[in-house]
């Protein structure tokens, strides 16, 4: 898998670089600013772009710019944000063009190599991840909102890990539950939420994303 | 239009009328204090002079449009005990505060400029403004007198005034608030005074605030993310001794120092977002205001309509004081609505919050608030909450040259002064000097009175005559284009 790496500090890079290489991931090119970043995700077409939200000359959100640039000149290009700080604006800017392959987290996810490497295969493939932290503040806004509150603490639990992007058989093994029950689960919430239900992972990931933006 | 201009310009004619007779009274209670030592009248005068002109200052801004701001110092606090509990004032030493709290209020009273220019106003008001706005008033009585003494030239009088109301009529009621402006406005100094002790009070509230701050962003950094720090460093140590002895142990206690790092960084996120939220540095203040409305369980709707980004400093206090707001209606007013408004006039910036809670906020309670109108104090902002019980409530957050930093015009310049003179005097070459003499040579009438060209040898009287209306007419447009220029000025200032 092909991947573009943007991040401005030197140490965080070689360490990305490491991380990606180490599972087996090609990194074709690692830059260090904006342009640079469209310059090498327009030509070298990757299967992901793994970008920090701040890079020079600006030093503001020069990365996602650059990001939501790219993504409307290679429609669908996987990009995965990382930040020291997760904002719903930026989350829902993102997601705006519903089609997927978008993965927003925060920098402290790549502690956890497994995972981090997880969703940016999840990314990769058209998937959705999520930081916990974008689900939590999108269900604290919605708090008020009538249908959420009706959902069971379970189900609750179930929605957060689905917003975050992952799978059935993802959930029910953090939550130590069967892919049946879990199955069963995301029903009732479907039909809490009115949402139409969908077999196709992503598309019920993007369908719960649009309806907690929508607040 | 016009009607109402005549009666306003009646109505100043009688405040000037009234101000007059004040300015009697005050002359009587200064001379009383002055000469016969009675002090106390002093005080009770000034006041009745800022009253009365308090009044002119309102009328000039409801009636003709001009604004006129309180020239007065600001008033000086009470006096300060010594150590001992003793008061002093100059050389002497009261035990109670009384005598130096009165003595204090007369200095200040006495040695304001302001003082004396409202005394000169009164005295001058009846015979320049007021008799400019009242003239045509003053015609109508003078023809109804004459007309009841069986004079049928008094007809002539209402007649003139009536027909040219409709031009002088609101001419005469702008050029009484001009006038005003000149004599009853802040002198350059008397705003100055004003501005430093408004200064100086925000810099004192700022340089306060920010040492607490600071305290608090190094207790924050001392008691969490610097003790996590040594806290991951030695799980990281221990985990090195036992990485050959005991390697699961060591494993467990290299993901507990992981743990440690990832409460760090959050507390660091927190607390940064405190000191400067990185939406705001990153976008500016509109979309850190949008951030911040998705964040609240309210439902919020935002309006931005601004040109550009404004000072770091600013941004982030008209930041902090929205998310204070919305914080307060989040927890206090029931809210399940709020509505944010961002719009700039000119220079200023205009921030409106309003949430459907059941109001009875009050800025008096509670330090969020008055923690707002600090920070924004320093950029002379100003918040105004109105919140009545039972909702809505609704903040106004205003921060003047908010976009721009424009110095302001000097309210007192040559500028001014000469188009006051040629407002104020201009009348007296048309009309009196002009088209009353016209008229009595026309009719000719015998009466020489004060008109200058009836004096004067026979050939010399018509030129005489029309160059005094051209005189009249050439100061009457010298103060109007003043007048325009200077309206030009300021809005070049605000733009």
């Amino acid at each position: 898998m092909r991947v573009v790496l943007a991040e401005d500090l030197h140490l965080l890079r070689e360490g990305l670089v490491h991380l990606l290489r180490a599972h087996g991931l090609d990194v074709v090119a690692a830059v260090e600013s904006g342009p640079e970043l469209l310059e090498a995700l327009v030509t070298e077409r990757p299967d992901i772009a793994v970008v920090d939200v701040r890079l020079p000359p600006t030093f503001t959100d020069e990365g996602l710019q650059a990001s939501l640039t790219a993504r409307k000149r290679v429609p669908g290009l996987p990009v995965l944000v990382l930040s020291q700080h997760v904002e719903q604006l930026y989350a829902r800017e993102l997601l705006a063009d519903g089609s997927g392959g978008i993965g927003y987290l925060l920098k402290d996810r790549v502690f956890n190599g497994e995972q981090f490497i997880d969703a940016v295969r999840r990314v990769a493939a058209g998937g959705t991840a999520m930081d916990p932290e974008v689900i939590a503040k999108l269900l604290a806004s919605n708090a008020r909102n009538e249908p959420v509150g009706r959902l069971t603490p379970r189900e609750r639990e179930v929605l957060e890990l689905m917003a975050e992007g992952r799978s059935n058989a993802a959930i029910g093994q953090r939550l130590y539950l069967s892919e049946s029950a879990v199955g069963k689960h995301t029903a009732n919430i479907f039909a809490k939420l009115g949402l139409v239900p969908s077999d196709d992972d992503n598309r019920r990931v993007l369908a719960v994303l649009a309806f907690l933006n929508e607040k | 239009m016009t009607i109402r201009a005549l009666v306003r310009g009646a109505a100043l004619f009688c405040v000037a009328l009234l101000g007059q007779m004040v300015a009697f009274v005050a002359l009587i209670g200064v001379l009383a204090s002055a000469v016969l030592g009675m002090v106390f009248l002093f005080p009770p005068v000034v006041r009745l002079l800022r009253r009365t002109t308090r009044l002119s200052r309102r009328l000039s801004h409801a009636w003709s449009g001009v604004e006129i701001d309180e020239p007065y110092l600001p008033e000086p606090g009470p006096p300060v005990p010594l150590s001992d509990g003793w008061y002093r004032d100059g050389r002497s030493l009261y035990r109670t505060p009384r005598i130096p709290a009165f003595n204090r209020r007369m200095n200040w009273l006495l040695k304001d400029s302001a003082t004396w220019r409202d005394f000169g106003f009164l005295w001058a008001d009846m015979w320049a403004g007021g008799l400019l706005a009242g003239a045509p008033a003053i015609l109508v009585a003078l023809g109804v007198f004459q007309l009841a003494g069986g004079n049928p030239i008094g007809l002539l009088w209402p007649v003139l005034a009536l027909g040219a109301a409709r031009w002088y009529a609101p001419w005469a009621v702008h050029a009484h608030g001009v006038i005003a402006r000149v004599m009853l406005g802040p002198t350059e100094k008397a705003r100055l005074a004003q501005q430093v002790s408004r200064l100086a009070r925000a810099r004192t509230d700022v340089v306060d605030s920010q040492a607490a701050e600071l305290r608090r962003i190094e207790r924050d950094l001392h008691d969490g993310a610097q003790a996590r720090l040594v806290a991951v460093g030695m799980t990281i140590g221990a985990a090195e001794e036992l990485m050959e002895s005991d390697p699961v142990a060591a494993k467990a206690l290299l993901a507990k120092a992981r743990d440690a790092s990832s409460t760090a960084l959050r507390e660091l996120r927190q607390l940064v977002r405190g000191i400067h939220p990185p939406v705001l540095a990153e976008r500016g203040l509109a979309d850190a205001i949008r951030a911040l409305a998705l964040d609240t369980p309210l439902r919020t709707r935002v309006t931005v309509e601004l040109p550009g980004r404004l000072d770091a400093p600013l941004e982030s206090a008209a930041y902090f004081a929205v998310s204070e707001l919305l914080t307060n209606a989040v927890r206090h007013s029931g809210a399940t609505e709020a509505w944010i408004d961002i719009s700039s006039q000119g220079t200023k910036l205009r921030i409106t919050v309003t949430d459907d809670g059941h109001g009875g906020a009050d800025a008096s309670h509670g330090t969020g608030l008055a923690g707002i109108e600090r920070r924004l104090g320093a950029f002379d902002g100003v918040l105004a909450l109105n919140s009545p019980m039972g909702g809505p409530t609704t903040a106004v957050i205003e921060l003047p040259r908010a976009l721009q930093t424009v110095r302001g015009r000097p309210p007192v310049t040559w500028r001014t002064v000469t188009m006051g003179i040629c407002w104020s005097l201009c009348w007296i070459p048309i009309f009196p000097q002009g088209f009353v003499a016209m008229i009595l040579k026309l009719v000719g009438i015998e009466e020489k009175s004060w008109f200058l060209a009836l004096h004067l040898p026979e050939p010399f009287q018509w030129p005489t005559i029309i160059g005094m209306i051209l005189l009249g007419a050439g100061m009457l447009a010298t103060a109007a284009t003043l007048s325009a220029q200077q309206r030009k000025d300021k809005d070049l200032a605000c733009a």
